[in-house]
């Protein structure tokens, strides 16, 4: 009884923010035709051999294990799904979107991660008119390799200094947004900056984004400890797959 | 009382949401990254494959479910395989 009314209250609240939400909504992701053909080709370069490096191992991880290339493609989706999931921050009037890069990155391992996200940002841009062909590059580094990495290091940093797993898996989620971000900001600058003006450009970039990304990177860690206790307590067999040579 | 405070929280939240009556609620890609790439002179350009046309979108997400969806469903066991101790339990009470 119990049970179901609270069932109940959290559909009708749910249903209620999703009538409520703006139509149309945008995010981080560098929009075609705004890099300029040297910096896109610069990005392209970055990202190959961390999606080689991930490619590989995914490969290598589902030789062994063939449940695991049906993991890699849940948290692929659960990237694509999050990373163009408008959220409205009341407090800078815009929205935007978490990345899931982080604890995607806990659980399958940063490497695989490169490679999901860079599928997840590939179809956005292919379908969605979501990003762009000629800024992939640039959008798979700031989301799937830093978002990735960072988020990784994050958690592992955290848990060898015995920090408990759920601040541990905040920190993932909030660093990796953050780091994502951050990033976004430095490939702008860079790209966009005239005479080499570059400094004082990343900064106003980063000012600009953090009345929306510093609440949703706190959101994005609250994420990341919901979804790594999610399947702590009910799926631990996922887990036990994902411990392989992931980092939790 | 905690559907009480999902509902408190909830309703504050959307409060807020609609409250915000000057806000355009447009995504940091058009109130940060669109600002700063016009200001450079960069604009962005229409995407080469633009979906963002008539019931278009519907239709990509339509197939993007579907292929989603039966993919999924194929591999639901691999994803999330039986639970073997409520398994032996079920079939130890069904057992004559």
């Amino acid at each position: 009884m119990k049970t179901a009314r609270w069932r109940n209250a959290v559909s009708a609240s749910c249903a209620a923010a999703l009538l409520l939400l703006p139509g149309q909504a945008h995010a981080m992701h560098i929009s075609e035709g705004i890099l300029p053909a040297g910096w896109a080709a610069f990005w392209f370069l970055v990202a190959a051999p961390f999606l080689f490096l991930g490619m590989r191992k995914l490969r290598v991880r589902s030789e062994r294990e063939p449940r695991f290339k049906a993991l890699a493609g849940l948290f692929g989706s659960a990237v694509f799904v999050l990373s163009c999931m408008p959220i409205p921050v009341p407090i800078a009037g815009t929205c935007s979107h978490p990345c899931g890069t982080g604890i995607a990155a806990i659980l399958i391992g940063p490497g695989v991660t490169v490679v999901v996200a860079s599928t997840a940002l590939l179809l956005q841009a292919l379908f969605l008119a979501h990003g762009g062909l000629t800024t992939l590059g640039a959008n798979i580094v700031s989301m799937g390799v830093v978002g990735a990495y960072l988020g990784a290091g994050a958690f592992l940093l955290a848990r060898k200094v015995q920090v408990p797993w759920f601040i541990a898996a905040f920190l993932a989620g909030l660093v990796s947004d953050w780091g994502t971000y951050a990033t976004t900001s430095f490939e702008l600058s860079a790209a966009l900056a005239r005479d080499g003006s570059m400094g004082s450009l990343f900064l106003p970039i980063l000012a600009a984004f953090a009345p929306t990304q510093v609440p949703l990177g706190i959101f994005e860690g609250f994420l990341a400890v919901g979804a790594y206790r999610l399947i702590r307590t009910r799926k631990p067999g996922l887990m036990d797959l994902s411990t392989e040579e992931g980092t939790a | 009382m905690r559907a009480a405070i999902v509902m408190a929280v909830s309703a504050l939240a959307l409060f807020f949401v609609s409250g915000n009556c000057h806000a355009r609620w447009e995504g940091v890609d058009e109130a940060v990254v669109k600002k700063f790439a016009v200001a450079a002179g960069r604009p962005p350009r229409v995407p080469y494959i633009n979906t963002d046309q008539g019931d278009i979108l519907l239709f990509v997400f339509l197939i993007a479910g579907v292929a989603g969806g039966f993919v999924g469903g194929y591999c639901f066991r691999d994803l999330f395989p039986r639970n073997e101790r409520k398994e032996k339990a079920r079939k130890g009470r069904t057992r004559p």
